[in-house]
């Protein structure tokens, strides 16, 4: 059988666990105490009838004797070695190394599953920047407008005769390619940004998650029956949600996907679908009488607002939640209104002025940069995370609540407001001298 | 006698300023935007030297250049090719295919003017 070098650590470990003495060990198979000394600290090897001696008097398995769990160990430390050998660690030592000090041992194999998946990451990042049809398009458009604008511009500026009616044509080359660029690569930046709406491969857990939300468009019908609400019941039909997603893919993401869920349970339970539609459109759309109805909280009730599908009326909400240190959780995105997909927001969004300012819901209409231009209603708070404790900080978290301004639900006051002009993320916003800027933009003020 | 160079390019202000270019230069130039009829428009124009894209509707240059090299009219033509992938992995590429002369976008005018004279001889 074969057996490491460390088997006889793991004979005087099973030894000391039943309480037996060195000698009377050695007496019961048959050897001298010194020679069993020798064997229990691994200067000496144990043939196989011995082992066998030993294990039985041991009352174990002699396989478990001769492998042990060091096994796995081993092989993830041989593992490592193949994978950095410029190190040239002592291979040749490991079974000492795993056996002298099995907690460094595991956080080197720990640190070398680490790095295996850090590999993966950035090779799905990788493949996803060298294969993505749309960003090759994008970077084609953008090289061949530049060459065009860089050609025709040499030969205007460059001194030699050029007859009217050409300036005149690649001046207008010039216009059409210059227009082409911008549009090209405002359309990079948004795909940087947003990302393309298709075949993305998710990165990481919160992102598996979103891809997950997304996909359902944060709606689970399997999940508004009441049946799915009993205590027993819960869990299976959350699995059951779990389970037929293909975006869920690491343990991490479903254990999120299972806790968002659970609460989405918990606000289903408390503000019934049919019920709440009716009451949604009956209050138009304001959190606060809502809130007051179903006698919930404000975060409640702004979940189940933006995420229960859209009814005849034909409004539709967007949500964004963002923990203490303005991380953003939660992003439902409502039509017209940009959500950065990496990095942080607009400072000026009221869900920020909403954070510094607990538990004082702020209403606000806000207006974008580019495209149409739309107003938006924005309604958000910030509410404690969990339950007051004399033993640590409080723990905060805030939501908004965004939808496209509508005079009929609004009213004259908020249709006359004028508009917080704020941003999607700093990267991507045109406002030179916005006070608020962490990083300079890429775009041309605009 | 002027030399001819056929610019196979399916951006036409790219195309145009390159015309425009080598026809001050004392080119006679034509033009033309389609990867699938590519070669085809080399058989007819019988240039003495061809500025080739890479991205082009229907066949790539890559394809045209195979194409081109494994015929025995058109085995010889200088090849002038032009890419807006510039990596080691396309020029080895189109080294292995028998390029003349690779450059990539955006290219300076003199240097398209260099180049093509280098390749005629002149």
């Amino acid at each position: 059988m074969p057996h490491s070098r460390l088997t006889g650590s793991r004979i005087r470990e099973r030894r000391l666990v039943l309480g037996l003495k060195q000698a009377a060990l050695a007496k019961e198979v048959g050897i001298s105490a010194a020679y069993l000394n020798l064997i229990e600290h691994n200067r000496r090897r144990v043939g196989d009838s011995l082992l066998e001696a030993l294990a039985k008097a041991l009352k174990t398995d002699p396989a478990v004797l001769a492998e042990g769990a060091e096994a796995a160990l081993l092989g993830a430390l041989s593992e490592a070695d193949k994978r950095l050998p410029q190190a040239q660690a002592e291979l040749d030592r490991s079974e000492d190394f795993a056996g002298r000090f099995p907690g460094w041992a595991s956080l080197v194999m720990a640190q070398n599953q680490r790095i295996q998946e850090l590999e993966q990451m950035v090779e799905a990042l990788s493949d996803r920047l060298t294969h993505d049809p749309e960003l090759a398009a994008s970077l084609h458009e953008v090289i061949s407008a530049v060459t065009a604008i860089r050609s025709t511009a040499a030969i205007l500026s460059g001194g030699g005769e050029v007859d009217q009616e050409w300036q005149d044509r690649f001046l207008r080359n010039m216009r059409d390619e210059g227009m082409r660029l911008s549009s090209a690569a405002q359309g990079l930046v948004e795909f940087l940004d947003a990302g393309s709406s298709e075949e993305v491969v998710p990165i990481g857990p919160s992102e598996e998650l979103a891809t997950f939300l997304d996909a359902n468009d944060h709606f689970f019908p399997d999940l508004e029956a009441p049946s799915a609400w009993k205590a027993g019941a819960r869990d299976q039909a959350i699995a059951a949600v779990i389970a037929e997603s293909a975006a869920l893919t690491s343990r991490e993401a479903q254990d999120m996907a299972r806790h968002f869920l659970l609460q989405y349970i918990e606000d289903a339970e408390a503000m019934p679908i049919q019920a709440f539609q009716t009451a949604r459109t009956a209050h138009r759309w304001d959190p606060a009488a809502l809130a007051r109805e179903f006698r919930q909280s404000l975060p409640s009730v702004m979940r189940r607002i933006a995420f229960l599908p859209p009814t005849s009326d034909g409004t539709v909400a967007g949500l964004i939640s963002c923990d203490g240190a303005g991380a953003l959780v939660v992003r439902k995105a409502v039509p017209g209104f940009a959500l950065p997909r990496f990095g942080a927001a607009c400072p000026y969004w009221p869900l920020f002025q909403a954070l510094a300012q607990p538990e004082r819901p702020i209403r606000a209409v806000v207006r974008q940069p580019g495209g149409a231009r739309r107003r938006h209603v924005c309604q958000a708070v910030c509410v404690q995370q969990d339950a007051l404790s004399f033993d640590r900080p409080p723990v905060y978290e805030a939501y908004m609540l965004i939808r496209e301004l509508d005079d009929a639900l609004d009213g004259d006051a908020l249709s006359h407001a004028a508009p917080i002009e704020v941003g999607s993320t700093c990267r991507v916003c045109p406002r030179t001298d916005c006070a608020a800027r962490r990083e300079a933009t890429i775009l041309s003020a605009g | 006698m002027k030399r001819q160079v056929l610019v196979i390019e399916d951006e036409p202000n790219i195309a145009e300023a390159i015309s425009f270019i080598l026809s001050r230069d004392g080119w006679s130039v034509s033009t033309h935007a389609s990867g699938t009829t590519a070669v085809q428009a080399v058989r007819d124009a019988k240039p003495d030297v061809l500025i080739l894209d890479v991205m082009l509707p229907g066949k790539s240059g890559y394809d045209i250049l195979q194409d081109l090299r494994s015929a025995d009219d058109t085995r010889a033509l200088p090849v002038l090719m032009l890419t807006a992938r510039g990596q080691k992995t396309d020029r080895d590429l189109a080294e292995r295919l028998g390029v003349n002369r690779f450059m990539t976008k955006p290219f300076s005018n003199s240097e398209i003017l260099t180049n093509l004279r280098e390749l005629v001889g002149g």
